[in-house]
């Protein structure tokens, strides 16, 4: 394997920090992925669908959709079909997957390279 | 789908939490024949105990259905262990352990799209469960590393005699790993991200 790119910089997740921002998808328009985080942006309330309100209350912190998948118990088809409610009534936020476009960024690979070496 | 009102929902525990800054997530796969660690590995180096995904598939089958002339289709679940590893505050990874039977891993959409790379384990006594994924992989252009994971009395393989049975590009690294061992799985992503990094570089250099 080449040693190339050994040497990245200190200065990687900051750098991250500024490719991340900006790509939070517009209500509605979210592609939702495995791994795009939800988080709540409204309470349950008694007369909406069961399953919307176990996603409100299972979002109080950032989850992945393969995880509101795993915890609900319904397939991943399934909850996306829940979450483009809910994000199109902006009930919850969809914190896009990093777009495929960018991959494989350098940034993001530093920064994925200085969180592994933490392990 | 059989969700309930009445259904307790048992989500995340406390330390399991993600703080609210986090941003974005990315992710990656890990693909290899029937039980040749891909659970172990994704249980080694998660913050979190392994969680279980499930989709329905639906196929076209064979058969064509002689009065109506309507393709059958089959539905199958497929089920998928996942893992988490926080990168950062505003960064997470996940791993997803893909099933056993491989003709699933590449219907279920969205699970290689996006995904930084993947991860192709495989166990030296057993090579021949991993050729259909590897190739599979480089028709679609998913970059991978080959992780040869030691199970007892599996002989030592140099890299090359590897190399050479899974006909792999020169380029493609080869580690050796445990899959047990969180160190070790990690050193596994590592290579997987310094081949990516690799890769990076000279396609803007191109
Ligand atoms: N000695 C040894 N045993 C291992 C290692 N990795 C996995 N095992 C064992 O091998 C068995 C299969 O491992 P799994 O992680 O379940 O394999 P898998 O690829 O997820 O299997 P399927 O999902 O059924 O395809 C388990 O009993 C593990 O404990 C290893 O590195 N060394
Ligand atoms: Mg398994």
């Amino acid at each position: 394997m080449s040693t190339a790119g050994r040497d990245w910089g200190e200065d990687a997740p900051e750098r991250f920090y500024v490719i991340t921002r900006g790509h939070t998808q517009p209500a509605g328009r979210a592609a939702l992925d495995l791994v795009t985080l939800i988080v709540s942006r409204a309470e349950p309330t008694p007369s909406m669908p069961p399953e919307h309100a176990a996603i409100l209350r299972l979002c109080g912190s950032p989850l992945s959709v393969a995880e509101i998948s795993a915890y609900l118990r319904l397939p991943v088809s399934a909850v996306t079909v829940l979450l483009a409610d809910l994000v199109a009534e902006e009930r919850v936020e969809a914190r896009a997957s990093v777009p495929p476009a960018l991959l494989p960024d350098r940034a993001l690979l530093e920064a994925v390279m200085h969180g592994l070496q933490r392990l | 789908m059989d969700f309930s009102a009445s259904d307790t929902v048992r989500g995340p525990a406390d330390e399991d939490l993600l703080p609210d800054s986090a941003a974005a997530a990315v992710k990656v796969v890990v693909v290899g024949g029937f039980g040749v660690g891909k659970t172990t590995l994704v249980g080694a180096v998660s913050e979190i105990r392994p969680l279980t995904t499930e989709e329905t598939m639906t196929q076209a089958g064979a058969d064509v259905d002689d009065l109506a002339g309507i393709e059958r289709k089959s539905e199958t679940t497929v089920a998928m262990d996942f893992g988490r590893i926080s990168i950062s505050d505003e960064l997470v990874l996940y791993l997803f352990g893909t099933p056993g039977q491989e003709r699933f891993w590449f219907l279920w959409n969205g699970l290689f799209e996006g995904a930084l790379g993947a991860v192709v384990l495989v166990d030296t006594r057993r090579l021949e469960v991993s050729f259909d994924v590897i190739g599979r992989l480089e028709d679609r252009g998913v970059p991978f590393v080959v992780a040869a994971n030691a199970f007892p009395g599996a002989p030592a393989h140099p890299d090359e005699e590897l190399r050479l049975a899974l006909d792999l590009p020169p380029e493609v690294p080869i580690v050796a790993c445990d899959a047990r061992v969180r160190e070790s799985g990690r050193d596994v992503l590592l290579a997987l991200m310094h081949y990516l990094y690799d890769l990076a570089g000279s396609r803007a250099a191109r």
